[in-house]
């Protein structure tokens, strides 16, 4: 994985070094809080509900044993004993104090961490699939491209001040596990006629108040232009983005406003004028980055392990981990395991300092020293032999994190919501806890299948309802907590923006109508082999809408 | 209507609510109660401005068996801790409300 050069920590150690100067001046009342509150921001450092919140950046969602270990012992020294993985593949402790902060900072950048651009009006965290790199159908692996986008839009002076923030993401298959489509900029690995990798460009895509399914700009940018382009889409944003209205700021109302034809004239008219050429990226640079991620030369074993068979054959709870959890690996006896942060009642995403620490064991012991966070708010292992999976599978269930539901109903997106956070109007975590206990992880959950649930408590939609199959999203109404249902969302190559199903419901009801929902697709599918996404893109919102709205209609199910 | 005062204290976030005396509190029970709270908050600015608090603002309360409690599930929960991890915030440490109307007492996974 990417190791900072001597630039990148003097970089990181002169932020944690201002910061520092910040804080002090903060404390020493120098600094109004209106003053401060950019700077903090800057850092990664919100106000939340209960207190301070830090949210620190995992690029791309790749960590090593270290830095996990760092990230444990720091929920232990500063926080309150464990930290919350979020949607953005990044870390947030709840309940950091102020004037620890620096020292924190300080303590990130020993590793390799920081908490720069995970706030503010930038660009922030570069996303990738979390199976980057073992992808058994990856093209090429997203990373290096990810971590070109970081270097070059760190502390970008000109895109410091943006309208609005701004995410990119970056995907190397076929399969979106990035969520490319929902994301200001995404970049789709593709190859053209010639066998050359190059970019399909998305813009315009975000969820929030307003969601948006990108819009492709480009069939194929050849790899050398990623800066300029990127470049020329951020430069026609930061000129004609709304100022005037923080909600229609982002590059998804510009194009909508706008038009795609006239945007995409703009974009290229810009990358025309520039000519590319002083910032075309070199191959060298490229294969230097890539170096970073190259594969850890692993010897192909067989394909089929005895060990892992007889297990499979024995306990039933391994088998159903193993049929969930487990991934096929480009290299033949080699596994990626989803280390799922679902427990069936438990937070999602979140995972106690141990667990960490446990965790962090578990790759330096058996995954190449790497880990890698999920915008599913889950972790992976992404270099398991089959051979030590069983190992792998005791040390994991031993601290609670063999759940064996990755990629199951109860595999659920919640943001914080109003447990946790300033601007949630309506809680979200116990609903996943409630949902994941009605589904559960066995036969039922089994015989669903695939199927994502995503919630958030309130519009700005850090929980991705509106791209999951149900999506839930919590709103306050005269007090009550209520909570709207849509369905046939989805974040993957054929993402669709999920439609409101009817009224919303309450607290106490809205766990059924999910159930109702699930039954109705179970009644209606043409076979399991037919996903809930599938189902629900044949049969439409009907039979759904019947069954949850009109009981007579829905009574022939 | 009646109000109380809270914010959180700068030097490490946490929720505190203002006394009589208008000092800050983290215990809810010790937060003063104002039918206007006027007074109450243009004292809450000078601690601003004197860098102990940020972000004062008035909440809505109401007697519930004699104590005060929030009316808002959001200032409920801010006042006593995460519903969903009842060994952290205040109502971890005896300082939350008490007869929260979005009572601390249930299951934390249960909806109120």
């Amino acid at each position: 994985m990417y190791r900072y050069d001597e630039f990148d920590a003097a970089f990181v150690a002169a932020r944690v070094g201002q910061f520092r100067d910040q804080v002090g001046r903060r404390l020493a009342g120098e600094l109004t809080e209106d003053q401060f509150r950019p700077h903090r921001l800057m850092n990664g450092l919100y106000l939340q509900l209960h207190s301070y919140m830090l949210r620190i950046a995992v690029p791309y969602g790749t960590l090593n044993a270290r830095q996990m270990r760092k990230l444990a012992e720091i929920a232990r020294k500063y926080d309150r004993g464990y930290g919350h993985f979020t949607t953005r593949q990044n870390l947030q402790f709840n309940w950091p104090a102020l004037k620890d902060v620096p020292d924190i900072l300080a303590e990130l950048a020993s590793v390799e961490m920081h908490a720069i651009q995970t706030s503010g009006n930038c660009i922030r965290n570069v996303t990738a699939d979390h199976y980057a790199g073992v992808a058994a159908d990856e093209l090429a692996d997203p990373r290096p491209f990810a971590e070109i986008l970081r270097q070059w839009s760190s502390l970008h002076p000109e895109f410091s001040f943006l309208p609005r923030k701004f995410k990119i993401a970056v995907n190397g298959a076929p399969h979106d596990r990035a969520v490319i489509q929902a994301h200001d900029i995404g970049l789709q690995i593709v190859r053209n006629d010639h066998g050359e990798l190059g970019f399909a460009v998305y813009v315009g895509g975000g969820l929030g108040r307003t969601p948006f399914i990108g819009r492709k700009v480009r069939d194929f940018l050849p790899q050398r232009d990623l800066l300029a382009y990127s470049e020329a889409i951020l430069r026609v944003y930061n000129l004609e983005g709304r100022r005037d209205n923080k909600f229609k700021a982002r590059i998804k109302i510009l194009l909508h406003e706008k038009g795609l034809d006239a945007l995409r004239d703009a974009v290229e008219a810009e990358f025309a004028a520039r000519g590319g050429a002083s910032l075309e990226l070199p191959a060298e640079e490229v294969k230097r980055i890539a170096a970073y991620f190259a594969p850890p030369p692993l010897a192909p074993r067989v394909a089929t392990n005895e060990r892992v068979e007889r297990r499979r054959g024995k306990d039933a709870q391994f088998a159903k981990f193993f049929e969930s959890n487990v991934v096929a690996h480009k290299v033949l006896g080699y596994a990626i395991v989803t280390v799922s942060l679902k427990p069936i009642g438990g937070v999602p995403g979140d995972a106690s300092a141990d667990q960490m620490d446990a965790v962090a064991d578990l790759a330096e012991d058996y995954s190449q020293n790497e880990l890698r966070v999920s915008h599913e708010q889950n972790l992976i292992l992404p270099y398991v032999a089959l051979d030590d999976l069983t190992a792998v599978y005791d040390r994991l269930a031993s601290v609670g994190l063999a759940t064996p539901n990755a990629g199951l109903i109860s595999d659920i997106i919640a943001c914080p919501g109003l447990d946790y956070c300033a601007l949630a109007t309506a809680r979200s975590i116990p609903i996943a806890q409630r949902l994941s206990e009605r589904f559960g992880d066995g036969a039922r959950a089994r015989a669903i299948g695939p199927l994502k649930i995503k919630i958030s408590g309130c519009i700005n939609a850090c929980g991705h309802h509106h791209v999951g199959h149900i999506g839930i999203l919590g709103l306050e109404r005269a007090g009550e907590e209520t909570y709207q249902i849509t369905l046939g969302g989805s974040g993957d190559e054929t993402a669709s923006i999920g439609q409101i199903i009817g009224p919303g419901f309450s607290s106490e009801t809205v766990v059924g109508a999910v159930e109702t929902i699930v039954d109705t697709y179970m009644a209606r599918r043409s076979g399991p082999g037919e996903t809930f996404l599938d189902a629900y893109r044949r049969l439409g919102p009907a039979p759904f809408k019947d069954a949850l709205y009109n009981r007579n209609a829905g009574a022939d199910i | 209507m009646t109000q109380i005062v809270t914010a959180n204290r700068l030097i490490d976030g946490i929720v505190v609510f203002q006394d009589e005396t208008g000092g800050w509190s983290e215990d809810f029970a010790h937060a003063a109660a104002h039918e206007d709270a006027a007074a109450a908050l243009a004292r809450a600015a000078e601690d601003v401005a004197a860098s102990l608090v940020v972000d004062p603002y008035a909440i809505e309360v109401e007697l519930r068996n004699g104590h005060y409690a929030p009316k808002a599930l959001r200032e409920a929960i801010r006042a006593a801790g995460p519903t969903v991890r009842r060994d952290l915030g205040k109502q971890a440490e005896g300082l939350a409300p008490l007869h929260a109307a979005h009572a601390p007492t249930e299951a934390p996974h249960v909806s109120l």
